[in-house]
């Protein structure tokens, strides 16, 4: 069987700044990946490389073993890729209901149509409606985004990746910037994720990560630092002097949120 | 001396003068809208308003041309100020749009001010005698006026590059066009910066505007009509950068001088040409980043 | 808690079990979705108002056809600025390319039958509109605006360069057009062509508002709110703004065709960036991204314009720059969006005196 998302030699570079280097991953169908490693480490870069957003200086991507490092954005999203952004990237000015109904519509090659009026397809809004349903988002369907509190942002913008009913979804540290008295509506919503879908998530909360993942790839400075399972990564210790070391020094300066 | 080499001589004379002003004027609108990003289309009105207060000054007071050029510069550089920090500031988060807006807006109103005081007809400034006549170099002679010009454009661009390059200031500035937060953090007065580099920008601006006089006669309209010039010079130059501004000056300045020398039915057509095609190849311009 | 809850989020995929309450939400919200595109009856307003206008002032129907021919200009630009977000200083470009198709069309082709005049125009503006937007629309901001205006200003020098076809500065003049569908003369009041222009604008309104109000529309507003959104979710976005971009530029063009037909000259000046800059203050004056906000603002533009530049054209100049400056400032909506600020103001205080 061939695996959902393959990365093989990945390299990218910013002027002189090598930001990914040699990077090379496999998520098999169904995978709970996370991808940890200090800020500045390059996680988000490598996603906007999976994704499209930029191009790798050298390297391949393999979706479901097709080459698609040449493809655009657009072209990899159809084909089931989809992520979510470190900052929310939502349609501020619009609903949460055609937030999610963009998606399906593009997903569909609805949004190709100029004729029908946007509402005449009662399957799109069902079904965006069942995706708001999942989320406990219907009461805010006829929300405007920009309106909502930001913790409910972040579950729209998961919303949104779902409803491209992806088969690789890349989330980069969904749990951002919400309180911590929040965070746990986002988590489970990550927990319970379609068992079939590869699922490779950004993540700085340990917890969360031990919880969550089946395997883990630490990145440090660009590279694969090292990868394995939770038992494997918890007991090696070198990433708990290169990484734990610097999220424990991270949790004091942010006055003990982990410690 | 053979004819097409006198008339390579005089493209290039009138075209280097033509580039000076272009440079002069529009080396302001470049940095600013590489610090701030905003485009100012109300740029082109500063200058015009430069060009007026020269024409006062000669004319109803009295006072000599070159002093006149030094206090439009500065009053226009003073007015500046106030509609930065009344109205510009308020615009930096807004949209292109909202900005683009704003300053045509302003551009207007600035227009129908100088049509209802100067009325539309195009005005000319008296000259002293040394800057009257021409020079003569033996094949062919040069109006003084715009050997002036050159002469005063590369003093300008001397120490504009000495302040940018060599001093606190300019490095100050560079480093803001460079990447804005990153200059912040580390304790830059980047607002300031800016309404320093914006007085400055304008108070050349004022100085290009009142050059401008002898060269294409000041009327109204002058603000719209050459602003499209400038934000050629500086999109097809790169934000913010004093060797694009420079050169991007340079190429529209002798290749319009040498369209209209050579086959003037064409008019504007060479530049605009031109800008498309640098702009399709290097979006940022010559020296922009990308 | 969503935790504890055995219908909870096991997939995006299976449809949880709803109590009343939410079947009601979600109908709501469906039901909000489907009416959007309905027809209101606050829409036959501005129709209404331009067939009593033609009864109305029966002297000033000529004045009135240019009026009309700037909505339905004001509108190609509402299209791609305001729904779609592409900011271009450069529309006269498009509305020229379809003046002068029928102007050299009628000088020097003989070819005066109206209404196929204003097809082709559409065509070939439709034409030059997919071709340059193909390469500029790669570009946002700065650029984008300067590769617009040099197109505009580039066809405008074009024509000089090739004056002795197009006329150049001093136009066509005189053009003589054939009976409107080979019946209706037009007569010395403008009326043939006050009707004429209203019967275009309507039929390009239609469709218009069905772009708008389809998914198509929708994906354009997409761009405009979030396009890095656009991209991730698998949106075609260049090739989406080459659609819209290239139907815009052949209503323009079909709105420059009539402004030829209508004034039976045209000259250069059509291509002036004061013309791409005027379209764009009257979109931005009626309200942008709405449809009837280019209605609004063309006509008031207008009107405004034929009154106090009678008085004093500097005034006016000085009026329209001020009214700019104060609707960046204070109407970042334009008229339309301050009726519906109003509004919703008036309904909030209704609402809020009917709750006990
Ligand atoms: N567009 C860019 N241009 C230049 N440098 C960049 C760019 N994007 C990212 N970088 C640099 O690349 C490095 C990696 O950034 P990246 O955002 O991928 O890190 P990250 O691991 O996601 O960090 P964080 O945990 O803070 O989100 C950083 O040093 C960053 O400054
Ligand atoms: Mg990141």
């Amino acid at each position: 069987m061939t695996a959902a998302l393959q990365v093989q030699d990945l390299n990218r570079s910013f002027g002189a700044l090598n930001v990914t280097r040699d990077v090379t991953m496999t998520l098999e169908r169904g995978a709970r990946c996370a991808l940890i490693g200090p800020n500045g480490a390059g996680k988000t870069t490598l996603v906007n490389l999976i994704t499209g957003v930029l191009r790798p200086s050298s390297g391949t991507v393999l979706l479901n073993g097709e080459d698609i490092t040449a493809l655009s954005q657009a072209v990899r999203a159809r084909r089931g890729l989809a992520r979510t952004f470190q900052i929310n990237q939502l349609f501020r000015g619009l609903s949460v209901l055609e937030n999610i109904c963009m998606a399906i519509g593009e997903r569909d090659g609805e949004n190709n149509n100029m004729w029908r009026s946007a509402g005449a397809k009662r399957s799109v809004i069902d079904e965006a409606l069942d995706h708001l349903d999942s989320l406990r988002l219907v009461d805010d369907a006829l929300r405007l985004v920009r309106e909502l509190p930001y913790g409910r942002q972040r579950l729209v913008e998961i919303a949104i990746a779902l409803a491209q009913k992806p088969r690789v979804l890349l989330l980069d540290e969904p749990a951002a910037g919400v309180p911590s008295s929040e965070s746990h509506l986002i988590l489970d919503v990550v927990a319970n994720l379609d068992p079939d879908i590869a699922v490779l998530i950004i993540e700085h909360d340990m917890d969360v990560v031990f919880r969550f993942a089946r395997e883990i790839v630490v990145l440090v400075q660009g590279a694969v630092f090292t990868q394995g399972t939770p038992k494997e990564i918890m007991s090696n210790e070198d990433v708990r002097a290169v990484y734990l070391g610097q999220e424990g020094h991270d949790a004091v300066q942010r006055g003990g949120r982990h410690g | 001396m053979p004819q097409f080499a006198i008339i390579a001589v005089s493209i290039l004379f009138d075209g280097l003068a033509y580039a000076m002003f272009l440079f002069i004027t529009s080396v302001g609108l470049s940095v600013t809208m590489g610090l701030m990003g905003f485009v100012n289309l109300a740029h082109g009105a500063f200058a015009m308003a430069g060009g007026y207060i020269v024409v006062s000054l000669t004319r109803d007071l009295g006072i000599g041309f070159v002093p006149s050029l030094l206090i439009a510069a500065v009053l226009v550089g003073l007015i500046s100020v106030v509609f930065e920090r009344g109205l510009y500031r308020r615009l930096y988060k807004a949209t292109d749009l909202e900005q683009v807006l704003l300053t045509i807006g302003l551009a207007f109103m600035a227009i129908a001010t100088a049509t209802y005081f100067y009325g539309p007809i195009p005005k000319s400034v008296p000259l002293p005698l040394w800057l009257q006549g021409d020079i003569n170099l033996g094949f062919r002679s040069f109006p003084s006026y715009r050997a002036f010009l050159i002469v005063l454009g590369i003093a300008l661009i001397s120490v504009l590059w000495y302040a940018f390059e060599r001093t606190n200031i300019g490095a100050k500035i560079r480093a803001a066009v460079d990447n804005r937060r990153m200059a912040e953090s580390v304790g830059i007065n980047v607002d300031l910066l800016f309404t320093l580099t914006f007085a400055l920008g304008s108070a050349l601006a004022a100085l290009g505007g009142g050059l401008a006089i002898q060269l294409f006669g000041l009327s109204p309209s002058f603000a719209v009509l050459y602003l499209v010039l400038f934000l050629i010079v500086v999109a097809v130059g790169g934000l913010g950068s004093l060797k694009g501004t420079l050169l991007a000056a340079l190429v529209i300045g002798v290749i319009d001088t040498g369209g209209k020398y050579l086959y003037a039915e064409a008019g504007g057509f060479f530049i605009y040409a031109i800008t498309i095609v640098v702009l399709l190849i290097k979006p940022a311009g010559f020296y922009g980043r990308e | 808690m969503a935790a504890n809850d055995p219908t909870g989020a096991q997939s995006a995929i299976v449809t949880p079990v709803r109590d009343a309450a939410a079947t009601a939400a979600r109908d709501r919200a469906a039901e909000y979705l489907v009416s959007r595109h309905r027809f209101r009856w606050a829409e036959a307003l501005p129709w209404l108002a331009c067939i009593a206008v033609f009864f109305l002032f029966p002297d000033r129907l000529t004045f009135g056809s240019q009026v009309l021919v700037m909505v339905l200009f004001a509108l190609s630009l509402d299209l791609i600025l305001g729904y779609a977000g592409i900011v271009t200083l450069g529309q006269a470009a498009f509305f020229g390319i379809g003046a002068y198709t029928v102007g050299l069309g009628a000088a020097r082709l003989g070819w005066t039958e109206p209404v196929s005049g204003l097809f082709a125009a559409f065509f070939v503006a439709a034409l030059a509109g997919f071709i340059s937007g193909w390469f500029l629309l790669r570009y946002r901001g700065l650029t984008l605006l300067m590769l617009t205006l040099a197109t505009a200003i580039m066809m405008q020098e074009a024509g000089n360069l090739g004056s002795e076809f197009s006329g150049g500065y001093d136009g066509l003049p005189g053009l003589v057009f054939d009976p409107l569908l080979g019946r209706f003369e037009y007569d010395l009041y403008g009326r043939t062509n006050y009707v004429y222009a209203l019967v275009v604008l309507a039929v390009v309104f239609y469709f218009v508002r069905r772009i708008v109000y389809s998914p198509f529309g929708q994906a354009l507003t997409g761009i405009r709110e979030n396009v890095r959104r656009m991209h991730a979710i698998g949106s075609p976005v260049h090739w989406r703004l080459v659609t819209v971009y290239t139907i815009a530029a052949g209503i323009a063009g079909v709105a420059g065709a009539l402004f030829t037909q209508t004034n039976a000259y045209v000259t250069l000046t059509v291509f002036d960036f004061e013309n791409s800059a005027k379209v764009m203050v009257m979109l931005i004056l009626g309200g942008t991204g709405r449809l009837y906000g280019a209605f609004l603002g063309a006509a008031v533009y207008m009107i405004m314009e034929d009154y106090f530049s009678k008085l004093s054209p500097t005034f006016w100049q000085f009026g329209i720059g001020l009214l700019l400056v104060l609707a960046v400032l204070f109407a970042r909506r334009g008229v339309l969006g301050l009726f519906e600020q109003f509004g919703a103001y008036f309904t909030k205080e209704k609402s809020k005196g009917a709750k006990p």
